[in-house]
């Protein structure tokens, strides 16, 4: 069954240009130019119970804005959505007290009170039993490792310490549906990491549906198998990571480490031209029909102490993907 | 997190809804609290009552201005301020500020109604404004102008009624106004035109019999006066008991409008809704 159900999504805000001066200040203060954005055009997608998606896109492609109308902020222009069944236009409560949008840029902890008086607010407000919530609070402190910082007033805690306990405020009333928004935008590589699995694990033992969009590929390698691509507020791909990958950059990086130095010239000879080298290693780029016999050449001639074959890097074959869409006429 | 999907705590409607009450209650008076230094300044801040005493006072010092002798002025303006620091709400601003940078958005996904919970949040304060400001005004009224103030048990369960009905008007009026915010960016313009005219019709300057009698009449047809005098004029039984409940009968029509415009406003409004930022 589909956790959610998008068809034919359209959202358009109407925008206020003005150029700068005091003189198109006075103008627009009597006619004001209003542009029509087309932040989501047509948009179309089904997602279904338990499955974790990334939602792809450059800035102001329309990722924000289409989580917005999923969690019910913001009412389409056009279209039919639905989560787990209901429309949330009307934000009934059945669907408020499943859902959650998690946004790494705004918060509902309480600014000047310990995080612990957000939880206990979720789950007087979320309805949730005092013997659930105190067992769900002590496996997300354990699991978050926030001992130390719920007793503390949100102000004074650091921009990760936040967002972990943004991700335990959100999830006191284990909502099945979650909507996250670039989750760990500012948070160092060991923070990335724990709230990356943190989700992964709160997912599988949930069965609850995820859909995020993130900055960071690794969010997006390690949580989201689908991903939906959007750009310019079209949908542009839709289906397995893998597949985007071997889509826009089928060939493969092969880097060879030598367990002495190799001649450039013999190496040029054996692999083709290299993307980079030195007597001691060599990155090569090769497509999936010359790249077994290339590496069994290199093996027999050349003295191979490691070798490794690898996708390109995620952040490339997006930057290709949409280089090549917007070539496209 | 063994539990795959938690169940609701088995309360019924009412006590559900009293317990969620309650910790919103809670909530909103420790953030209260952690406001304190800037909370004083505000109580501070609300002494126009206070000038407008000196004020009317030295006018009626040798001799009564209309039917307000000085002592008369003493306790008008003392309850004035007493019903003002009651009564006194900010949502307006609030409501504004949260729907242009997108806060509103925190709100809107609680399966709570954002109004009950501005309305906690509001009235969250009232404890902490009346700790520190009601026993100066009280023992000041009572010491200075007690023979003022009605001896009617009647009279005085309408004031508090008038009060908290003082508070619903002001309350649900910046509702309207603010939700008015969800159209326009801003509508703090429009509710300093609301304030001008409180501050000339409510009886916050100077009593309303002051005014000829015209333009009394056409005030009392406001709910600028159910805001403010209404109250006040009921503690020093200037009105009949006949009167003061049609008055609050009629104030309460007032809240009540307010809130259902108030409502109307705010569905309309999230349509129109961008939730800018994040």
């Amino acid at each position: 069954m589909a956790s959610v159900s998008v068809e034919h999504l359209v959202k358009h805000y109407l925008v206020h240009q003005r150029p700068p001066g005091i003189l198109a200040a006075l103008r627009s203060t009597f006619r004001r130019k209003l542009d029509t954005v087309r932040a989501v055009d047509d948009v179309s997608f089904n997602i279904e119970e338990g499955s974790r998606v990334g939602f792809l896109g450059p800035n102001g492609a329309g990722k924000t804005t289409t989580l917005k109308v999923l969690a019910g902020l913001l009412h389409p222009t056009s279209g039919e959505v639905r989560v787990l069944g209901m429309d949330p236009r009307s934000r009934p409560v059945d669907l408020l007290r499943s859902i959650m949008l998690v946004t790494g840029q705004k918060q509902q902890l309480l600014w000047d009170l310990p995080p612990v008086e957000t939880f206990e607010l979720n789950r007087a407000v979320y309805d949730v039993a005092r013997i659930d919530y105190t067992r769900t609070l002590d496996e997300l402190v354990t699991l978050l490792r926030l001992e130390d910082l719920i007793r503390k007033p949100t102000r004074q805690l650091s921009l990760g310490e936040r967002m972990k306990c943004e991700l335990a405020a959100a999830l006191i009333h284990s909502p099945k549906v979650l909507f996250l928004d670039e989750p760990t935008i500012g948070l160092d590589v060991s923070m990335q990491s724990i709230v990356r699995s943190f989700i992964r694990s709160y997912s599988d033992r949930h069965c609850a549906t995820v859909l995020l969009t993130s900055h960071y590929m690794e969010d997006v390698a390690a949580l989201t198998p689908r991903v939906l691509v959007i750009d310019r507020g079209k949908l542009t791909f839709d289906g397995a990571l893998s597949d985007l990958v071997r889509r826009t950059r089928p060939d493969k990086l092969v880097t060879l480490s030598f367990s002495s130095p190799v001649d450039p010239a013999l190496l040029a000879e054996v692999t083709g031209p290299a993307m980079e080298s030195s007597p001691f290693h060599a990155v090569l780029q090769l497509d999936g029909a010359t790249m077994k016999d290339t590496v069994a050449r290199a093996l027999a001639r050349l003295p191979i102490l490691d070798f490794k074959v690898e996708d390109a890097p995620l952040e490339e074959v997006l930057a290709d993907f949409f280089a090549k869409k917007s070539a496209e006429p | 997190m063994t539990a795959l999907a938690l169940e609701p705590s088995r309360r019924g409607g009412a006590a559900r809804f009293a317990g969620v009450v309650a910790t919103l209650a809670r909530i909103a008076f420790a953030v209260a609290v952690a406001y304190r230094s800037q909370f004083l300044v505000w109580i501070l801040a609300t002494n126009t009552p206070l000038v407008m005493l000196a004020l009317w006072s030295s006018v009626a010092s040798e001799a009564p201005f209309g039917q307000f002798g000085q002592r008369a002025f003493v306790a008008y303006f003392l309850v004035t301020l007493i019903v003002r620091l009651l009564t006194g709400t900010w949502v307006v601003w609030e409501m504004n500020i949260e729907i242009k940078d997108g806060t509103l958005s925190q709100r809107l996904l609680r399966p709570v109604h954002p109004f009950l919970v501005y309305a906690i949040d509001n009235l969250a304060a009232v404890p902490l404004r009346a700790i520190v400001s009601l026993p100066v005004a009280a023992v000041v009224l009572l010491t200075v102008a007690r023979s003022e103030l009605t001896r009617d048990p009647v009279l005085w369960l309408v004031a508090a009624l008038a009060v908290l009905g003082a508070w619903l008007i002001s309350f649900t009026a910046m509702l309207a106004i603010g939700s008015l915010g969800l159209f326009w960016e801003s509508s703090i313009g429009l509710w300093d035109l609301w304030f001008s005219l409180y501050f000339v019709f409510s009886g916050y300057l100077f009593p309303l019999a002051l005014f000829p009698e015209a333009i009394h009449r056409w005030v009392s047809l406001s709910p600028f006066p159910y805001t403010l005098a209404f109250p006040v004029e009921t503690m020093l039984g200037m009105t009949s008991r006949a009167d003061a409940l049609e008055g609050l009968a009629k104030q309460w029509a007032y809240g009540l409008g307010f809130l259902v415009l108030a409502l109307a406003i705010w569905r309309r409004g999230l349509v129109r809704y961008a939730a800018y930022g994040g």
